[in-house]
């Protein structure tokens, strides 16, 4: 037990990349998967836990001291964000099973678990580095998976969305390098606390202000913040449906996390570039969030409505950051974890509908789920309790997340962000009652009575998350708390 | 002998359990109306249970959990509240008689779903009741909101979506996009949400946001149905009639003028709003819905849709008593909601019960047809001198109390509004049983008596021998409702 105590940082990622070439070697892919994923959702409780007891971790890797060697640093902020990929990454798993049967062909099921936990290690990776070099490296591998992973998807369609991905995503990769190395031409290091410490020093300001603009820019095209957002409807909507679910709960959140610790640990010194993402965080965060919602209400192919729906709640994320407040990075926290565990719980009940309703997977459209609860009444429960999270509805993780965005708004005097924010809700009522008003109410398609409710291996999982919506939506005490200590992790460099 | 706390969480779980055992018991009609009545009964007994002590001084409130950090989930009863309750759970027994007799007499589809959705309103009407703060309120109005929603739309044709998306549209809208800033605005100056006799914004903001944050509360409860936010109350009486008696005359439009009353007394506080003048703009606002509203119906000819026009204008009184902001016109708004409860209800037990005799719905068809019906139009007509506001009958002492505080007040016009108000009432309700009683029969297709099945027939008679019944005990109700209006701390609960 001490061993893994004490090696936990390093297992957590070198458990899913031993794990990946085995997947492809041994030619089992879900059977391999599933319980590294489940081995991964326990250390990242663990790491939590201990993160919680013991404040900041910090892992040697190989035994070398930093700044010569890798240092993996793991506070509150990063160990929630591990714990959610790890949440995530096992309940989709259990989905995936039956989902990725119905979409895929057999001879390339190893080759998708095992590009799938090559994109779980990136995405860890990235989570607790405390190596700036290292982020671009995890970067790249989970990108690199990723795209492989989108264009696995049914259809023409995929591989098209995949190409625009990575035609976008090889320029963010490269914007993050190029920041990255005009930080270590200014400060002649690549560990996080070590560029910190020595930034304020830095002869050349311009080129660390450059520098600043390329990392902004660069992790945006990975977040998908507007207007860098064009890739992620097209990826999410032509991706395998377990691998939307997967991508849209934890990539996003990922490049969030990813934001907070460039701007407000990296350069923090002298609050500069919190003042930058202030300036420019907040119009392109409102931006997102009314012009997703908007464009969300007028879609009529579901997994794009979502993934519009998507755009919007990065905005919410992103307006958090931009508040470059204790209370606003709270939020944003939790907003993180609360939005994968609703968007997860709603592209898992999209899911089961695809499974059943389109033989041939890929897309669904609205006038498909006429009639579906008669049909299908657990997975369209599940939709509408996502849908109400989604919302912000009380006693939904979505409603104590949006809570404490208004806190920090108003924190910040800023009433026209709390009008923006609830102008946002608003649109999501429309575009989800779209839903279900079709869903309840529309006469049931003749050709659609022999359809069935999901099997128990595709409905659970939902269930599942959504379990985790209204249990955070009652008691969001411990994971507020996680939050608070995150925020306050997160900008103990500022300012100093 | 049971605990005081362990009858507050009864009081939530019964409702609770009813809803459960409905469900349980769907395919046997019989069980499934007996376990709704029998509910029905144990729910009242215990709201009872819970005022006979809080009047013999015991204090108790309940802590249900907690969603963030010092905001809670909490239960305290207080007297204006556990009027509410009483009346909200009180009059749960002879609906769920009359929905037996109604359902049944019209052959409705979907009955359990009916009686689940019913049971879980008066569990989220419970809950609003006994609300300690202004959060554990916000939830249970939404959870109201949505649970009425399907029975709303019972009868699933093209109107009834109509009404619905109407009625959902209006609600969310004015609570996400109105009450939730408003109360997030209030934690945020307050630093507390509980509702404190006295009020808790004391000297925390300017006058001007006072009145601001005033008008934001007032139209975000759009259940109260000021105008211009009052459309959804017309539209959502396509539900079936027995929804449209509980809760479109006493649960969901009480929820809201009681949610007003509240916040006026235990948010503002009297003494801070006679002082700063923060109700002032709203006092017009109220005039205007009470007189336009009576003028609206008037022109009526469909009864439920001019029962709904007079239910807005009645709501009208109390949110006029609300602004007024005197110990006089909040006595009198909390009479009045109990008051016009018990005389609309009765109101609309008749329109529901002429519609399942006669297969009527328009004023003009109903010549003569009081001696067809005579218990329905003897019942429809003292319940309607009852909102006429005549001696002997209980709305005469609401209207009494409304006027004695528009005097304390100084606020002479509104007693001529009052005054014309009650003449307008008059010359919209009376036409009614007037028509029934002296005009010949137009329709000639009934001879002899003709009343709706006697579990429909009997509620209404008792209901209409309440309103007779309540002129005489109002005295009490008023000496256990003035105390909510003193500035005291041995209101606040149990709080030391």
């Amino acid at each position: 037990m001490s061993f893994i105590n004490q090696h936990l940082p390093a297992l957590i990622i070198l458990l899913p990349l031993l794990a990946a070439p085995i997947c492809l070697l041994l030619r089992r892919g879900w059977l391999v998967a599933m319980p590294v994923c489940v081995l991964l959702l326990l250390l990242t409780i663990l790491l939590l836990m201990r993160v919680m007891d013991a404040g900041v971790i910090s892992y040697e890797l190989g035994g070398w001291e930093p700044p010569f060697g890798i240092e993996y640093r793991i506070d509150a902020a990063n160990a929630l964000v591990a714990l959610l990929i790890g949440l995530i990454s096992a309940v989709v798993m259990i989905f995936a099973k039956r989902s990725v049967e119905s979409e895929l062909s057999t001879d390339r099921y190893s080759l998708f678990y095992s590009l799938w936990l090559l994109c779980i290690t990136g995405l860890l990776g990235i989570c607790i580095t405390g190596d700036a070099f290292n982020v671009f490296v995890f970067l790249e591998i989970s990108s690199l998976s990723g795209y492989g992973l989108i264009a696995l998807g049914k259809g023409r369609g995929a591989s098209l969305a995949a190409l625009r991905y990575l035609i976008m995503g090889t320029l963010g990769g490269t914007f993050l390098l190029i920041g990255i190395g005009f930080l270590y031409a200014a400060t002649g290091t690549l560990n996080m606390a070590d560029i910190t410490a020595r930034l304020p020093q830095a002869a050349n300001q311009r080129t660390v202000i450059a520098a600043m603009a390329f990392c902004f820019t660069g992790i945006g095209i990975k977040l998908a913040a507007f207007p860098l957002h064009q890739w992620l409807p097209e990826a999410y909507a032509r991706a395998p449906s377990a691998i939307t679910a997967w991508m849209a709960s934890t990539a996003t959140k990922v490049a969030a996390y990813a934001l907070m610790r460039f701007v407000f640990t990296i350069m923090a010194a002298g609050g500069v570039a919190a003042a930058a993402v202030t300036q420019i965080g907040v119009p392109l965060a409102v931006g997102g969030m009314l012009i997703g919602s908007a464009i969300a209400i007028y879609q009529t192919e579901l997994k794009k409505l979502l993934a519009w729906s998507s755009v919007a709640q990065i905005g919410y994320i992103l307006l958090g950051i931009a508040l470059a407040s204790e209370a606003g990075l709270r939020a944003a926290l939790l907003h993180m974890l609360n939005h994968g565990l609703i968007k997860g719980a709603l592209f898992l009940a999209l899911g089961c509908m695809i499974y059943r309703l389109c033989k041939e997977g890929g897309e669904i459209k609205l006038s498909q789920l006429a009639g579906i609860s008669k049909r299908m009444p657990w997975t369209t429960a599940a939709f509408v309790a996502g849908g109400l999270s989604l919302i912000g509805v009380p006693l939904t993780a979505g409603f104590i997340s949006k809570w404490a965005l208004l806190e920090a708004a108003l924190a910040a005097n800023a009433a026209w962000l709390v009008v923006a924010i609830l102008i946002s809700s608003l649109m999501a009522v429309i575009y989800i009652w779209k839903i279900v008003e079709v869903a309840y109410f529309a006469e049931p398609a003749e050709d659609s009575a022999t359809v069935t409710e999901a099997p128990a291996s595709m409905l659970i999982p939902a269930w599942l998350l959504i379990a985790g919506n209204l249990y955070l939506g009652i008691n969001s005490t411990f994971a507020s708390d996680v939050a608070q200590r995150g925020a306050e992790a997160l900008l103990a460099g500022v300012g100093t | 002998m049971m605990s005081t706390e362990t009858l507050l969480s009864l009081s939530l779980i019964i409702p609770a359990l009813g809803a459960i055992g409905v469900a349980a018991s769907g395919r046997r009609p019989n069980l499934r109306e007996s376990v709704t009545v029998l509910s029905g009964i144990t729910l009242f007994a215990c709201i009872a249970l819970i005022t006979s002590r809080y009047a013999a001084g015991e204090r108790v409130d309940l802590l249900l959990g907690s969603l963030l950090p010092g905001l809670e989930l909490r239960l305290t009863p207080e007297p204006l509240g556990l009027l509410f309750a009483l009346l909200a759970s009180g009059l749960w027994i002879p609906t769920s008689v009359y929905a037996v007799g109604y359902m049944r007499g019209n052959n409705e589809a979907n009955q359990t779903r009916f009686y689940i959705c019913f049971a879980v309103a008066i569990f989220a009407a419970m809950g609003i009741a006994l609300a300690g703060n202004l959060i554990t309120l916000f939830i249970f109005y939404e959870v109201l909101t949505l649970s009425t929603f399907p029975l709303v739309t019972h009868k699933g044709n093209a109107d009834a979506k109509r009404g619905g998306r109407i009625y959902l549209g209006i609600l969310l809208t004015t609570s996400i996009g109105l009450l939730l800033p408003a109360i997030v605005y209030t934690w945020h100056i307050a630093g507390t949400v509980d509702f404190v006799a006295g009020g808790i914004l004391a000297g925390k903001t300017s006058p001007a946001m006072l009145a601001l944050l005033y008008a934001l509360f007032i139209f975000g409860i759009g259940k109260a149905a000021t105008m211009p936010f009052h459309r959804w109350l017309p539209a959502a009486m396509v539900a079936p009639t027995p929804v449209s008696a509980l809760l479109h005359a006493v649960a969901v439009v009480k929820a809201g003028v009681f949610t007003v009353l509240k916040i006026t007394t235990y948010t503002f506080g009297l003494d801070l709003l006679t002082h700063t003048g923060a109700s002032e703009v709203m006092m017009f606002i109220a005039a205007f819905t009470l007189l336009a509203a009576s003028c609206v119906a008037m022109t009526k000819d469909n009864l439920k849709a001019r029962l709904a026009y007079s239910t807005v204008s009645q709501l009208a009184y109390i949110v006029l008593g609300a602004t007024l902001a005197t110990a006089a016109t909040i006595v009198g708004g909390g009479l009045h909601i109990l008051m016009h409860a018990m005389a609309k209800i009765t109101l609309f037990f008749c329109a529901g019960a002429i519609y399942t005799a006669l297969h009527k719905t328009e004023i003009s068809d109903l010549d003569g047809m009081g001696k067809v019906m005579p218990f329905t139009f003897a019942a429809f007509f003292i319940a309607a001198l009852s909102i006429i506001g005549l001696p002997p009958l209980g709305g005469s002492w609401s209207k009494w109390w409304l006027m004695t505080g528009t005097v304390d007040a100084d606020q002479y016009w509104i007693l001529a509004v009052f005054g014309l108000s009650s003449l307008l009432s008059i010359a919209y309700l009376l036409p009614i049983p007037i028509r029934a009683f002296m005009r010949p029969a137009r329709d000639n297709s009934y001879t002899g008596i003709n009343e709706a099945p006697l579990a429909s027939v009997a509620p209404l008679c008792l209901t209409a021998i309440g309103c007779i019944v309540l002129f005489f005990c109002a005295e009490p109700i008023v000496d256990w409702l003035m105390p909510i209006t003193q500035d005291t701390t041995a209101l606040a609960g149990a709080t030391p």
